[in-house]
């Protein structure tokens, strides 16, 4: 019998220190299966957020840099400015990219960087233990909201592909998911195109990926999954929101 | 090469380019925004890379992210703006990438002011951003020791792997002078291999480079405060530059002082010394490293009564003057920071009324 499972080459042999249930791990799979596919892993550079993800460096075999807390598009801009040549990504929570870092990601992508980004959306704060994110849905507690997101003194969730899609400067921005297996072969295309974009130098590139964070929100790993297509999905919904072509 | 007249900020933009610095990030501001607009105009003619960024805050991190790939960038800014851009100094010492920043401070503190001052000595010299780190600070007193400095910051950011400081004032910034750049200077950036990240088809191996500050373990993370404080020793040892003047006499009384404020304090020495009093100063380059035994060592000159400071701050370099004395000499401070420099009338009268008590 042949191989019929491998681990791609840009990812490391380390274990993720990631939850059960998390779908950080299947994110990371996805573009490391990406990166290998385009045959980019020895001209990448990966840039790793203040979050959950705060040691991707330690599971994708590629060069890395760490940011601080939400500027991840800044270090990527720069990186593509002064190396063209070189593939660029950035890998962000909610809090990092549409909180702390909305300045950053705006007006990264309002310039056309060509770097890609994939957006980790959990609803929450996982790392810092379950406070309330710009994504938290109304009414879903957070350990800063211990009634659920009042949307009378916090306003409504942020959707971030929506926002970005109202630039005049051309882009890729698109919105899967990793719920089910039906989604991961979606949203695995999604990023792959993102990629090829960017290797085409034709566009800033964006990802989202609605996610789950069975920790912080209190749940098994299934019951998330399923709140997470229950409440998550109708509120942000699939597809691509933007293409260079239009 | 034959001198030209150039403003301080222009002549930093040459400056950097001719040490071979192709890449440069800014976000305008009052007085130093001369630096991007001739950069916007330069760059594009070199190859080079020139990017307005949104906010000093962003702007420190596409200067992080371009030094992390080893490249030699530069940022110039003034005082409200390095503030901004204190958080992205923290990452870059911590993460140990070469980066150049120049800040041509104004008076503050908030928005202050637009005119000359040195008010951000501490925040240069003494942190600024959060963390264990130092930056290497030079000073210059004039356009051409801004271009010298300039020049040499990029081999001294890579000597140290971190960042380097170049601190003007306003009038540096804005005012022309001769200068003269070296005609057969070639840049000689240090191999970066170890350690950038370059992308490994450049580097031409499979071992791929991370650039983080983030040690989790204790151990590890006293370990690499240990390797930065091993930097910074080796700093003090090796750069610490100053200028002596009129120091071979037998001066009364020791001014400290550095930058613009150390112009209008020799045109005072020379002065007094028409009418027969001696005074002589110490002049740091550096900042940090702090020239505290030349500072130690002559104000333990006999002739000498009294040792002043005299800054463009309501007394922040003093504090370190004080430290190096060690008691030998009373040590006190002079100065104003509002923008308005002191005249050298002033400063005789000053230094007059400290040698009659
Ligand atoms: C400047 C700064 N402020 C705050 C923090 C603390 N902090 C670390 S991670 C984080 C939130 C991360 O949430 P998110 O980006 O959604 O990532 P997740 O952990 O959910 O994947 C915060 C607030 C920090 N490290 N730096
Ligand atoms: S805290 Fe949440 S986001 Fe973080 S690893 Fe655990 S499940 Fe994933
Ligand atoms: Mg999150």
């Amino acid at each position: 019998m042949g191989k019929t499972f491998s681990k791609p080459e840009a990812l490391t042999d380390a274990h993720t220190h990631y939850c059960p249930g998390c779908t950080h791990g299947i994110v990371h799979r996805l573009v490391a299966e990406v990166i290998d596919e385009l045959g980019i892993r020895e001209n990448t550079v990966g840039i790793a957020p203040v979050g959950c993800a705060v040691m991707a460096y330690n599971y994708f075999d590629c060069d890395f840099q760490e940011a601080a807390h939400g500027r991840a598009p800044a270090m990527a801009t720069g990186i593509k400015r002064v190396r063209p040549d070189l593939m660029a990504f950035t890998y962000q929570g909610d809090g990092d990219l549409a909180s702390i870092g909305m300045g950053e990601i705006v007006h990264a992508a309002n310039r056309g960087e060509k770097f890609t980004t994939i957006f980790i959306n959990n609803a929450i704060y996982g790392m810092t233990g379950g406070q309330m994110a710009p994504t938290t849905m109304p009414g879903q507690r957070a350990t800063t909201a211990p009634a659920g997101r009042d949307v009378e003194a916090t306003g409504m969730p942020i959707r971030m592909c929506e926002l970005l899609s109202t630039l005049a400067t051309p882009g890729y921005i698109s919105r899967q998911t990793v719920l089910k297996p039906k989604y991961v072969n979606k949203a695995k295309k999604a990023i792959k195109k993102a990629f090829e974009y960017q290797k085409e130098n034709r566009c800033y590139s964006f990802v989202e990926i609605v996610s789950t964070c069975p920790t912080n929100w209190g749940m098994t790993p299934l019951d998330s999954l399923k709140w997470a297509e229950d409440t998550l999905l109708p509120y942000y919904p699939l597809g691509e929101f933007k293409t260079p072509e239009e | 090469m034959a001198k030209v007249l150039m403003k301080g900020n222009e002549a930093i933009g040459e400056a950097a380019i001719r040490a071979g610095c192709k890449n440069y990030f800014a976000y305008p501001i009052t007085p130093q925004s001369e630096v991007a607009e001739y950069l916007a105009k330069r760059m594009p003619e070199v190859d080079g890379v020139f990017l307005q960024g949104e906010s000093e805050v962003a702007v420190g991190y596409m200067i992080f992210g371009a030094a992390a790939c080893g490249e030699r960038v530069m940022t110039t800014s003034s005082s409200p703006g390095v503030s901004l851009m204190s958080e992205a100094i923290s990452y870059i010492a911590g993460a140990r990438c070469p980066a150049v920043f120049v800040n041509i401070m104004r008076g503050g503190p908030g928005l202050g002011g637009i005119l000359p001052s040195q008010a951000d000595y501490f925040q240069a010299t003494k942190g600024g951003g959060h963390g264990d780190y130092r930056l290497l600070v030079m000073a210059p007193e004039g356009v051409q020791e801004a271009v010298d400095m300039t020049m040499k910051a990029f081999d001294l950011a890579e000597k140290y792997r971190g960042p380097v400081m170049i601190m003007g004032d306003g009038l540096i910034g804005q005012m022309m002078e001769p200068v003269e750049f070296p005609e057969d200077f070639t840049p000689t950036p240090m191999n970066n291999d170890d350690w950038a990240t370059s992308g490994m088809a450049t580097r031409g191996t499979d071992k791929r480079n991370l650039v983080k500050s983030l040690f989790l373990d204790p151990k590890q993370l006293n370990d690499h405060n240990l390797l930065l404080k091993a930097g910074y020793d080796r700093m003090r040892q090796e750069e610490v530059r100053y200028e002596g003047y009129n120091t071979d006499a037998e001066y009364k009384l020791l001014i400290v002082s550095y930058g613009t404020m150390s112009r209008v304090c020799k045109t005072a020495i020379d002065t007094m010394k028409e009418e027969g009093l001696e005074i002589g100063m110490v002049r740091p380059q550096t900042l940090f490293p702090f020239p505290e035994q030349a500072i130690h060592d002559a104000a333990a000159k006999e002739s000498c009564s009294h040792v002043v400071s005299i800054e463009l701050s309501m007394g922040q370099m003093v504090e370190d003057v004080d430290r190096c004395v060690k008691g030998q000499r009373p040590v006190t401070w002079y100065g104003e920071c509002g923008g308005d420099i002191p005249t050298p009338e002033e400063i005789i009268d000053h230094v007059k009324s400290l040698l009659k008590n």
